[in-house]
């Protein structure tokens, strides 16, 4: 195991994502305990711990919540992120599989730290059994008195929504997300006002995603001490990987931060595919820039380490990828997905998705020019900090990334109108 | 979608008085479950139930790709193509399963049983290739198991 568990710390069983088994580990006792504290304390823990967002951003999770002001006469909202959309990331579909009752129990007590009546969860459309153990669990909460009116006979008062997304990666950024709840296109809106001023129909609202959520519950019944012994002090406690691709254990893993990157890939997911060599990893979802081999060896897993190489966190969702992999198919797999989910909105973005979709599949088609690679350069940087949503900067890291990294297979592609290593993504031939 | 709206009125209690258009998303939904599509008429009865203008409801069918005003297959084979599966041979899997099914990603077979796309990340890496028939996600395949998936749809 990579490290200590705070979340993935049972073992999956027929019914594990049940409530009796819940309570059974040890569940539902930080909703009491925090329902008898005043609210401003239960974000004060929170604060304390030093919790991150574990959505992508790594932003700390006390700083969101202090925005709430608790008495100013107007409704707030929650709405957990579950729509894991950023391509290599599946880790919230372990939560809401096997820990469902996590999710709900914090969002409870998020709730009442913020003062909340309705929340919301975010799941995205494709999500069937995540959606049905979700779904299943709140049914559970309700029956036992967990969720209603008059929770556990304190007087607070909560119920939880589950939206279904419909297919729109966009709808994964914090306010496409609300406009989607809202029942409307999930377009993402500029900033300020931000959204803990003005979100959910233009009342105060947090955004977290479901794992940061799944936290809470810990911290309140263990207290801010156990949680900052996990992880970094700057960095504290766990992130769960979703580790795919050329991997020979691929899955989720808990992984504590500070833990070895080498130690990770090789002792704990079994090193890479069929034996090869590793080429390069992305380390947080396409979105984060990709790391080679030699860049991985000293790294540690955790904020500091991964923003000290140049790429970050991002969402958990490391891909790993061999050598002998084409980068330049890769970075064209990357840009179709991110040319057909730009929502339009920003000119950078939505003609800046379409140069570059169009500029790969040309050198990928023989005909690319030599200025193809210096323009998709200087289209990816345009994007940056010029849009609505961090999409449009994300595709531009990506493809800068890959560029700097690996642009010889971009230039042996247009000159010799073919790729050095046959266009190949597979690491090893399967049936 | 007239005989929906019981099951609409139960979900209402849970949502916040007043905010009517966060249910938008999950009426759509249950409409085109039942329905296979959404018709005009759901529309219609859209609007007049949840009291949001036309414009917002045809607006939200047009921008989420799963949203159909037209029936497909009644098997909706969807391929991913993202990263991770195309790293695990998933491109092989959508020319097989196009060969096989004899029509393109987007296309419906003559008779009416198989539509075939293909769809961006599922969030299933980990078990990449990943292959989603109606609501239902097969992981790890190849095309020996997607012979024997199709097999089973009758
Ligand atoms: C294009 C785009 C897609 C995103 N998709 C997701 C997502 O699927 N899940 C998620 O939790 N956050 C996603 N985010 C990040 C959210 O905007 C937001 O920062 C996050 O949900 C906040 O939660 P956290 O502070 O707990 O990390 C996305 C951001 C962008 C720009
Ligand atoms: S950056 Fe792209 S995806 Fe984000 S709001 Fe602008 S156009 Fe839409
Ligand atoms: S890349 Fe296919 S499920 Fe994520």
């Amino acid at each position: 195991m990579p490290g200590r568990q705070l979340i993935m710390n049972f073992p999956v069983t027929a019914t594990s994502h049940a409530l009796a088994d819940y309570r059974a580990r040890g569940g539902y006792q930080a909703l009491p305990k925090a329902l008898a504290m005043p609210p401003q304390d239960v974000t004060k823990e929170v604060t304390a711990s030093g919790l991150l967002g574990h959505g992508g951003a790594a932003f700390p999770v006390g700083r969101k919540w202090q925005v709430i002001k608790l008495n100013d006469n107007q409704p707030h909202f929650l709405c957990a992120n579950a729509d894991e959309g950023e391509p290599g990331t599946f880790k919230d579909r372990w939560i809401l599989e096997h820990a469902p009752h996590l999710l709900v129990e914090s969002m409870v007590i998020t709730s009442y730290a913020l003062q909340v009546r309705h929340a919301f969860v975010y799941i995205r459309g494709e999500f069937d059994l995540p959606y049905r153990r979700l779904a299943g669990a709140i049914e559970e909460a309700y029956a036992e008195g967990l969720l209603g009116e008059n929770i556990l006979g304190t007087g607070f008062a909560c119920d939880i929504n589950v939206i279904r997304g419909a297919g729109s990666y966009v709808c994964g950024e914090a306010s496409g997300l609300l406009a989607s709840v809202e029942g409307k296109r999930g377009y993402p809106r500029n900033r300020p006002p931000r959204l803990t001023v003005k979100g959910l129909f233009q009342r105060p609202t947090v955004v977290n995603n479901v794992e940061t959520l799944s936290n809470v519950a810990g911290i309140i019944t263990h207290g801010v001490e156990a949680f900052r012994q996990v992880g970094l002090p700057k960095c504290p406690g766990t992130q769960l990987v979703s580790i795919s691709g050329h991997i020979e254990k691929p899955g989720v893993y808990e992984v504590e931060y500070g833990y070895p990157l080498q130690k990770f890939l090789y002792d704990d997911c079994g090193g890479i595919l069929g034996g090869k060599k590793l080429k390069c990893i992305i380390p947080g979802g396409i979105s984060t820039k990709v790391l080679t081999a030699a860049e991985c060896e000293p790294l540690t897993y955790d904020k500091e380490s991964l923003e000290s190489a140049g790429s970050s966190l991002g969402s958990g969702g490391m891909i790993v990828i061999a050598e002998g992999t084409c980068m330049v198919r890769l970075l064209q797999v990357m840009l179709r997905f991110y040319h057909h989910e730009s929502c339009g909105q920003c000119t950078p973005c939505r003609e800046g998705m379409g140069w570059l979709h169009r500029i790969i599949d040309r050198i990928v088609g023989g005909q690319g020019r030599p200025e193809d690679l210096d323009r998709m350069i200087a289209i990816s940087k345009l994007n940056d900090g010029t849009t609505i949503c961090g999409m449009g900067d994300a595709a531009g890291y990506a493809t800068v990334g890959i560029l700097a990294k690996y642009r010889d297979e971009f230039e042996y592609w247009i000159e010799h109108k073919r790729s050095r290593l046959d266009g190949n993504l597979e690491a090893i031939a399967h049936a | 979608m007239k005989h929906l709206i019981p099951e609409f009125e139960k979900w209402k209690r849970r949502f916040p008085a007043g905010y009517e258009s966060s249910l938008v998303m999950p009426c759509v939904r249950r409409i085109q479950e039942d329905r296979g599509y959404v018709a005009d008429s759901d529309i219609d009865g859209l609007v007049e139930y949840l009291g949001v203008s036309r414009m917002q409801i045809e607006e939200v069918l047009s921008f989420y790709t799963q949203f159909r005003r037209k029936p497909i297959g009644r098997w909706h084979v969807q391929c991913c193509r993202n990263v991770s599966c195309s790293m695990l041979s998933a491109e092989k899997l959508i020319d097989h399963l196009a060969k096989k099914l004899g029509v393109a990603p987007g296309q419906t077979t003559a008779d009416g049983r198989f539509t075939l796309s293909t769809v961006e990340c599922l969030g299933s890496c980990g078990t990449a290739p990943v292959v989603v028939v109606n609501d239902t996600y097969h992981e790890n395949m190849s095309v020996a198991k997607v012979d024997v998936l199709l097999e089973g749809l009758k």
